[in-house]
């Protein structure tokens, strides 16, 4: 049986897998404003003890294989299938050095003790409790979502490789590539929530 | 061809594995369905069979046969299997799975891939659900809304149900991502939207339910794992949470559940009144838009479960008058059906028995819905059993009965056997009778103010406890004799042939059952579904 084609059907479908995406996203930016609402003064006190640098490197991170991404849509589009991989290659690089960041951020949180439940935190006024809990919550699920962005992108970068994705068939990718800037567009709007609210 | 002349169809066609895994490895869509329906039947036998043991227990006041805990372990695996494993998926998964292709002309979905991962995410749930029962420190005792604080703090085994809950999500989700855009990209040459019939609307409506309530409940879920786990503290109090805060989230994604078992359902009675009143359906625009209505305003209602756990009184204003809006779509619909069979030649076989049954309960659980909506009443009836007869009476009375009736209309097709009519109605009477005589006492007694959720009651409460408890044996009766009926059927049956009801919609022009990919040739439509007057047509067809 030959395989049903219909790359507006593809791209369809992963909009709206997005669009859950986005939903489930939703519903913590949703409990955000409205402990934000209540806690205004805490959120503030508790956002200075975040590394602004860190943040502010990572969204340039993330930014950056965003771009890197599109160029190698682009890439496969005009059949530069080693740009394309050289590319893809990049994005994936990138993602990581945002998880290493990520990492070196929650260590330093959690070696001054804080972290959900800890004691020290639970010293803290409840705005700031809430605060830290969001943040390891939404920034949490956000690093997951970058790691399956980085395996789903590293498998393209195999097919590509392998001349399974090409200047006609490419849709596998660009939804790929759609999702890497749902990902990106996520992390814009965690990066001021939590380190420019001071 | 077999010896009783009929063709094994897509039987015949297990595709490069044999024996199980060419159903459980296949991407037909029509063995995903079936695969659907046989394991969503499953779940539904042990849900009855704890409802069965609340009922035995409930028939004496004091200790009848489990004490308190067990009791909550009971109701909460029953609501947790019935709502997410058996009314949730329910007909879309299934009879949608097989017939909204055929329906529209297509050979498959859009992703047949993703399909066969929704059914393997849909056991992995199941199984899960099940682990929660034998593992841990107990079986969850929260009841299937899984409410915060109780949920956070309890000790039994509220993670693994929870995540149980949460793959099913993702289940759902990709069933509605993939209905949708099937039904954007697949259809037949000439089949326009106000083309398509309406059981297929009605599966496309609630697919954006699905996938936009779906999110919610998963995002609510995942908290509260995290939250016990990790003591996160959004829902705590003690740590300046808020618990009010769950139960918004939770609902806004269960009220609108309610329409994705309902929806569906009034798709399939939607299809068979026609067939059987041998009349084109009344106001085909209207059902169609009806359906998208409710599956948008659905989503706005929540609220009112929540009348008595501090809320404004204008959001509780609010809500109780938007839940009386929900009621005009599916007034309209009811009036539409009734509408239809006016003067047609009426044909009395099951399916139709199970919709005029599926018509007089689900108006009767609508009813007591308003009651429940209204905000006044609430109050009284809030947490008693008035609340557990009303939502039996919408969802087993309305979802279950319809599905029933889709079973029985479209069984010659799935199978290429007719069903034995006479043992069908006899199955019928029993569900019928046994199905009042179970739940109508519980309007009675939620009025007088048993509360739900308790294993013991006041002694006064007896009479009408024994009424319900003899209705569920009735009723257990006529599932056997349905499902028994059904399965005899399937091997024993007469052949049926392609269109044994002389239905006008794709699936009755292609042979019973359907050929691997469904048709030799894709149709071409000219016309709308539902034409019986010879004179203007037939519609997609009479083969
Ligand atoms: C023979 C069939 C059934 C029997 C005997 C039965 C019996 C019961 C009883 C007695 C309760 C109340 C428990 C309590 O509040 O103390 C209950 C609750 C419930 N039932 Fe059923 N039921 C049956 C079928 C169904 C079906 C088909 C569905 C849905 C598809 C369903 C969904 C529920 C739900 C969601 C609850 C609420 C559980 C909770 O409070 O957490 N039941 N059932
Ligand atoms: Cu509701």
């Amino acid at each position: 049986m030959e395989r049903h084609r219909d790359d507006i059907g593809a791209r369809t479908g992963m909009w709206l897998f997005l669009f859950t995406e986005i939903l489930l996203f939703g519903g913590l930016f949703m409990l955000y404003s409205m402990f934000r609402m209540q806690h205004g003064a805490e959120f503030h006190k508790a956002a200075e003890n975040l590394n602004r640098i860190a943040g502010t490197t990572n969204t340039l991170v993330l930014i950056t294989s965003s771009l890197a991404m599109a160029l190698s849509i682009a890439a496969i589009r005009r059949g530069r299938k080693a740009a394309s991989v050289a590319l893809q290659a990049t994005t994936v690089l990138l993602g990581c050095v945002f998880l290493l960041i990520k990492y070196f951020e929650w260590s330093t949180e959690i070696g001054r003790g804080i972290y959900p439940n800890s004691p020290a935190l639970l010293k803290l006024d409840h705005g700031e409790i809430l605060f830290y809990g969001l943040y390891f919550v939404m920034t949490g699920l956000h690093g997951l979502h970058v790691i399956i962005g980085i395996s789903v992108i590293s498998f393209m970068l195999v097919s590509t490789a392998k001349g399974n994705i090409t200047s006609t068939d490419h849709v596998r990718l660009e939804n790929s590539g759609l999702y890497w800037h749902f990902v990106d567009t996520i992390w814009v709007y965690l990066f001021p929530l939590f380190y420019l609210v001071t | 061809m077999n010896e009783s002349g009929i063709q094994p169809g897509f039987y015949a066609a297990p595709g490069s594995r044999t024996g199980i895994f060419s159903w459980i490895f296949s991407t037909d869509h029509k063995r995903i369905g079936l695969l659907y329906l046989f394991s969503i039947f499953s779940f539904f036998a042990v849900g009855v069979c704890f409802g069965l043991l609340m009922r035995l227990e409930l028939i004496a006041p004091g200790r009848t046969i489990v004490g308190p805990s067990t009791y909550n372990a009971f109701f909460t695996l029953h609501g947790v299997i019935m709502i997410f494993l058996f009314v949730i998926p329910g007909i879309p998964v299934s009879l949608g799975n097989f017939f909204m292709p055929l329906q529209i002309g297509a050979r498959d979905v859009a992703f047949p891939r993703i399909n066969l991962l929704s059914w393997w995410f849909y056991i992995t749930g199941g199984l899960l659900a099940l682990l929660s029962l034998f593992t841990g420190h107990g079986p969850p005792d929260t009841g299937w809304t899984f409410y915060a604080p109780y949920s956070i703090r309890t000790g039994t085994n509220v993670v693994l149900a929870v995540s149980a809950a949460f793959v099913l999500g993702m289940s759902s989700i990709l069933t509605g991502l993939n209905f949708i855009t099937t039904i954007h990209r697949m259809r037949a040459p000439g089949m326009t939207w106000f083309r398509m019939p309406l059981f297929v609307w009605s599966v496309y409506a609630t697919a954006w339910v699905q996938i936009l309530a779906t999110p919610i409940l998963g995002i609510t879920l995942l908290l509260v794992i995290i939250e016990r786990l990790f003591g996160v503290g959004f829902f705590d109090p003690a740590k300046g949470g808020d618990p009010i805060l769950y139960q918004h989230l939770f609902w806004t994604y269960s009220h609108p559940a309610v329409y994705i078992m309902i929806l569906p359902a009034m798709g399939v009675v939607t299809e068979i009144i026609p067939v059987f009143s041998r009349r084109t359906v009344f106001g085909y625009k209207a059902i169609a838009f009806s359906s998208m209505a409710i599956a948008s305003v659905g989503y706005f209602v929540w609220g009112h479960h929540m009348f008595t756990s501090g809320m404004s009184d204008v959001a509780r204003v609010v809500f109780s008058f938007i839940t009386f809006i929900v009621a005009i779509p599916s007034g309209v619909k009811v009036f539409n059906w009734v509408a239809s069979m006016y003067k047609g030649s009426i044909r009395v076989d099951a399916p139709l028995l199970f919709v005029l049954a599926f018509i007089f309960l689900f108006s009767i659980g609508g009813l007591t819905g308003l009651i429940l909506g209204a905000l006044a009443t609430n109050i009284q009836v809030h947490g008693t059993y008035f609340v557990v007869g009303h939502f039996h009476y919408v969802i087993f009375g309305g979802a279950v009965f319809a599905f029933f009736g889709g079973l029985h209309y479209w069984f010659p097709k799935i199978t290429g056997r007719m069903y034995n009519e006479k043992r069908a109605r006899l199955a019928w009477l029993f569900l019928f009778i046994g199905f009042n005589a179970l739940y109508f006492p519980m309007f009675i007694l939620g009025w007088e103010g048993m509360p739900r959720r308790y294993y013991d009651y006041l002694p006064k409460f007896q009479p009408l406890n024994v009424v319900s408890t003899v209705g569920s044996w009735i009723v257990a009766t006529g599932l056997i004799l349905l499902f028994a009926n059904l399965l005899r059927s399937a091997r024993k049956g007469a052949a049926a042939g392609p269109n044994p009801w002389g239905g006008t919609t794709l699936e009755w022009q292609t042979s019973s059952p359907p050929p691997h990919e469904n048709f030799g040739e894709i149709p071409v439509i000219t016309q709308g579904p539902y034409i019986y007057n010879p004179s203007k047509g037939k519609g997609h067809g009479t083969a």
